[in-house]
């Protein structure tokens, strides 16, 4: 079956939806869906396309109550590709991996509400690993290091501040 | 000329095994998601771009023949005939995605089309393997296999802090979604399944059928699978897809039970006559046709029916879509003799051929 909007993609969210009584069928792809901000409603309350078009959404009512043009202008451009975040908002997807830098600012409230968290805790790539690693462990540490300061336990502070700097070492020399 | 072996057969290879609680769980999926580093998005990408991402990644399988997974073969997208892409989606092995939306789309597929690495759809890689019943981990672990192979000679996208870099905000960090694709007749038949289905909504998983068809699966076929791919790590993430699954087998399983003991007659009565008119209609719609097959496979499971088996079921559940019809019985079919096609493949099929 072909999108009932596009007329172009196979649709592959099928729902119905009911307005004052009335049932409507609606047969549209996923790319019509996110523009149009279609929820889907079936039986359980949610499928996966649900909780990102919220997400998604929500995103741009939230950040209404701040001072908006302030915490996402909408025309922060990605050097490296050229799409602005509100380009980035109204597509749903990044034109490259550098987006995730420039739109750095608007991304956390967004990956929260879709995943529920903003930092990667999972694989990482063997070859640039090793750094990595030493990283985490530096921050792990740092943050080790602020709670030591401020239970005012120095002794364990200062182990904590040198062996920082041996990691940091380590590093540089790589 | 690409090698066409793929859309002529119905049945890949790896689905004739059964893998474990098959009478529940018919297939389980791993894909994950990777990017070039420095290489726009297929989204965003020319055509030159496009072909450059395929011209560093096409050749690093074949590099890599003898790693154990089988001999992939490069299937190009634009050389393939529409009803061949038709039939490649009907059988999972690429995305409608690749398809529809994409420049210098490819699929590197192995012999036993277990394992399927789409290239140039939403992401530049997408490495997808496939096992028959209940192996969600084993999935898992020939796909991150298979990554370690690419991450050798491919820089990879990737960011300490968010992981693996991805079009979509929602694949971000592990690049991981994994599924199992269950047959859940009793628990529909209980009006149990939109209870369960919102409790697999609120740990994370989500839940759809199978062509991706929101509130009504086509013949009870649920796909599970996780929604979230930051800040859990991948075991975390198969591990707790791997218990939902295990309780929801346990349902379905306590379910089919009931129904047994309460209503056997009725049960029995409803598994015969749609296993009689499979046999023996000469129209068959495909909704019908789905509905039916969930019925008889049912029987099969519940040993109500000695025949046919659950992999001529499997085979009969992907010849009898559009695609297949169509590259069987002729391109130009119309819905209305896409239906009664259907319903000779059945009639031959179960052994009634008058
Ligand atoms: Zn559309
Ligand atoms: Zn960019």
């Amino acid at each position: 079956m072909v999108c009932q909007e596009c007329g172009v993609r196979p649709a592959t969210l099928h729902f119905t939806k009911i307005v004052n009584g009335e049932k409507t069928e609606f047969h549209i792809c996923e790319n019509c869906a996110r523009e149009k901000g279609e929820l889907i409603p079936g039986t359980s309350g949610g499928f996966s396309i649900h909780s990102l078009l919220s997400g998604l959404l929500d995103l741009e009512g939230a950040s209404k109550g701040k001072s908006a043009a302030e915490a996402k202008p909408q025309d922060v451009r990605c050097e490296e590709c050229g799409m602005t975040y509100g380009q980035f908002s109204k597509l749903g997807r990044f034109g490259c991996s550098s987006c995730y830098k420039y739109f750095d600012k608007g991304l956390d409230p967004l990956f929260k509400r879709v995943h529920g968290s903003t930092s990667h805790v999972g694989k990482i790539p063997k070859r640039i690993g090793a750094q990595i690693q030493f990283k985490r462990q530096i921050d792990e540490l740092k943050e080790q290091l602020q709670e030591a300061i401020m239970q005012e336990e120095f002794e364990s502070a200062a182990e904590l501040r040198d062996q920082i700097r041996k990691l940091e070492k380590e590093i540089a020399q790589e | 000329m690409p090698d066409l072996r793929f859309t002529e057969q119905a049945l890949s290879e790896w689905m004739r095994s059964g893998g474990s609680h098959s009478e529940i769980v018919i297939s389980s999926r791993v894909r994950i998601a990777r990017n070039i580093q420095h290489h726009p998005f297929p989204l965003l990408a020319t055509k030159n771009q496009a072909d450059e991402v395929l011209d560093v990644l096409a050749p690093v399988v074949d590099q890599n023949q003898d790693a154990g997974y089988g001999t992939f073969e490069l299937v190009k997208l634009d050389e393939l005939e529409e009803l061949d892409k038709k039939v490649l989606v009907e059988k999972h092995l690429i995305s409608p995605n690749l398809v529809n939306d994409s420049r210098s789309g490819a699929v590197l597929l192995n012999e036993e089309e277990s394992v399927s690495i789409m290239i140039n759809e939403e992401d530049h890689l997408r490495i997808q393997c496939l096992f028959p019943g209940f192996q969600v981990r084993e999935a898992w672990e020939r796909a991150t296999a298979i990554d370690d192979i690419f991450e050798e000679s491919v820089d990879y996208a990737f960011d300490d802090r968010r992981g693996y870099l991805t079009s979509c905000p929602t694949n971000v960090g592990t690049g991981l979604r994994a599924s199992v694709m269950m047959h859940l007749p009793a628990l529909v038949m209980t009006k149990q399944i939109g209870r369960i289905l919102s409790a697999v909504n609120q740990v994370g998983l989500t839940a759809r059928g199978i062509y991706g068809e929101g509130s009504e699966a086509a013949g009870n076929i649920f796909q599970i699978s996780n929604q979230i791919t930051l800040g859990q790590t991948e075991a975390e993430i198969i591990d707790n897809l791997h218990g939902v699954a295990i309780q929801i087998i346990d349902h379905e399983r306590n379910a089919r039970q009931r129904l047994l003991d309460d209503s056997a007659l009725r049960i029995t009565d409803r598994i015969m006559r749609s296993y009689g008119i499979l046999s023996y209609a000469a129209v068959m719609e495909l909704k019908e046709a789905s509905q039916r097959l969930s019925d008889v496979r049912l029987g099969v499971d519940l040993g109500i029916l000695k025949a046919p088996s659950i992999s001529v079921l499997n085979e009969l559940n992907v010849k009898t879509q559009p695609g297949f019809l169509q590259k069987m019985f002729g391109e130009k079919l119309s819905s209305a003799e896409c239906d009664m096609y259907r319903a000779k493949l059945f009639r031959d099929t179960l052994g009634i051929t008058h």
